[in-house]
């Protein structure tokens, strides 16, 4: 066998929610192919770090490693990506892993994305259908229609694009990229549209739509490429006509 | 309006500057250009806006109230901002900072240029004449001041007119917010060719 090859790992990490981040550095054997995942699952198991110490392991989140859940989604080498598909063949050393820092951080690099599920909730992100008879098979899509639509609903929920916006931060309550996209996704949908305008509404606010200060970073960010500004510039489209339909009070609501 | 006061407030935001302040600042600029064609034009041209009827309500209505809301309320979003260029260096993240540092450097400006003028003018301190620009941008310390002043706030507007496209739906496909941006780019370089024109015009005579 050749001479063994390190890699370097510079880790973020925090031993709790509420204790101070310091910095730890890991040296692992190279294999080849490794992700990002499988060198943290080295350090799992030998916690050992570069000094010699042993310490604890690192803790990360991960699900499906293969870029469909968005559990895994860490800073690496300053970008916000899911660390299953990062391989380590394509990043510069040392490689240095962080939390995203617009997340609660749980322990080390897993983040509490809970806010983003609020969020989706509060926008009913969701074709509400439930009743007690059945109600039938519902209008048909247009095709070039599903193709659009189809894009939008491949968003894992990841927080990438929250932690790319320079609007999301601890100064605004900002809801981020990805709700507003599946405001657009659902209100796209032809049972989903009946409640378009109460999904509009929700997001007529600084928290909404109008927190975007189109930077456009998300869609720079967005690993499933998904056009998040065209979703947020058709929604400011939508909301402008629903607050012009509107403005002397709405002829639907009395 | 529908939707809640944060949502009113950026649309009137948007609104504001680009109708009134926007249509003002080309107005602004257009007559001030009357000075490259001699001291007798420029005065003849301010004299014309001075003595438009109720002057008063126009400037209260269609400047002063718009630029106040626009500047207080546009502090406030630009400092709900977090800056992340070091990671993020895309072109329009760099707008977007920019967007709000000009912000920052226009409502400096336009405060120093409003006090200068219009309110030494209001106080008799100064009267509105070629004289005054003059005077003024002879000192090569407030050239490079309004240099820097103008151009800033052209920059504002032009970029703030590529978001105003975004913000009211007009362009949403990621092309028609690229021709926009070559369209904005446009517009910076004519308005800053005219403000910066005018100013050459006083501070050398040429």
């Amino acid at each position: 066998m050749s001479e063994e090859k390190n890699i370097t790992f510079i880790i973020t990490r925090q031993d709790d929610p509420n204790s101070q981040p310091y910095e730890e550095t890991f040296e692992i054997p190279y294999r080849n192919n490794m992700n990002v995942i499988s060198a943290l699952m080295e350090i799992r198991r030998n916690p050992v770090n570069a000094e010699g110490k042993t310490t604890t392991p690192v803790y990360w989140d991960m699900g499906c490693l293969e870029e469909v859940c968005g559990a895994c989604s860490m800073i690496i080498n300053g970008k916000p990506r899911q660390s299953c598909t990062a391989l380590v063949d394509q990043l510069d050393q040392p490689i240095r892993l962080e939390p995203m820092s617009t997340f609660p951080i749980n322990r080390d690099l897993a983040v509490d994305r809970n806010r983003m599920f609020d969020s989706l909730k509060k926008v009913k992100a969701w074709v509400p259908i439930d009743g007690t008879h059945d109600l039938g098979p519902g209008p048909k899509m247009p095709e070039s229609k599903r193709q659009w639509a189809y894009e939008l609903s491949k968003c894992m929920t990841c927080g990438v694009c929250l932690e790319a916006c320079p609007n999301v931060n601890s100064k605004s309550d900002f809801i981020g990229p990805a709700a507003l996209s599946q405001v657009r996704l659902f209100n796209s949908h032809p049972t989903g549209a009946m409640n378009k305008s109460e999904r509009l509404q929700t997001i007529m606010d600084a928290e909404g739509i109008m927190g975007c200060g189109n930077a456009q970073n998300c869609v720079e960010s967005c690993p499933k490429g998904i056009p998040l500004t065209t979703s947020i510039a058709s929604l400011y489209r939508d909301t402008a006509i629903e607050s012009f339909k509107s403005f002397f009070g709405s002829d639907q609501r009395v | 309006m529908a939707g809640s006061r944060g949502y009113v407030n950026r649309r009137l935001h948007s609104l504001l500057g680009v109708v009134p302040i926007g249509i003002f600042l080309i107005q602004h600029l257009t007559v001030n250009f009357f000075a490259t064609r001699g001291p007798e034009a420029f005065n003849a041209a301010a004299h014309f806006m001075e003595s438009l009827p109720y002057r008063y309500v126009l400037e209260i209505f269609i400047i002063f109230l718009p630029l106040l809301f626009h500047s207080i309320y546009g502090v406030y979003i630009a400092f709900t901002a977090k800056s992340n260029l070091k990671n993020f260096g895309y072109f329009r993240n760099y707008m977007f900072m920019l967007q709000r540092f000009t912000g920052i450097i226009t409502l400096i400006f336009i405060a120093w240029h409003v006090w200068e003028t219009r309110i030494a003018i209001g106080f008799g301190w100064a009267d509105l004449n070629y004289q005054l620009m003059e005077g003024i941008l002879t000192d090569p310390f407030f050239f490079w001041f309004y240099i820097v002043g103008v151009i800033s706030t052209t920059f504002h507007f032009s970029n703030g007119l590529w978001s105003f496209f975004v913000s009211w739906g007009i362009t949403v496909s990621p092309r028609s917010q690229r021709i926009m941006t070559y369209v904005s780019i446009i517009v910076f370089v004519a308005i800053s060719y005219v403000g910066v024109r005018t100013l050459i015009q006083f501070a050398y005579g040429v």
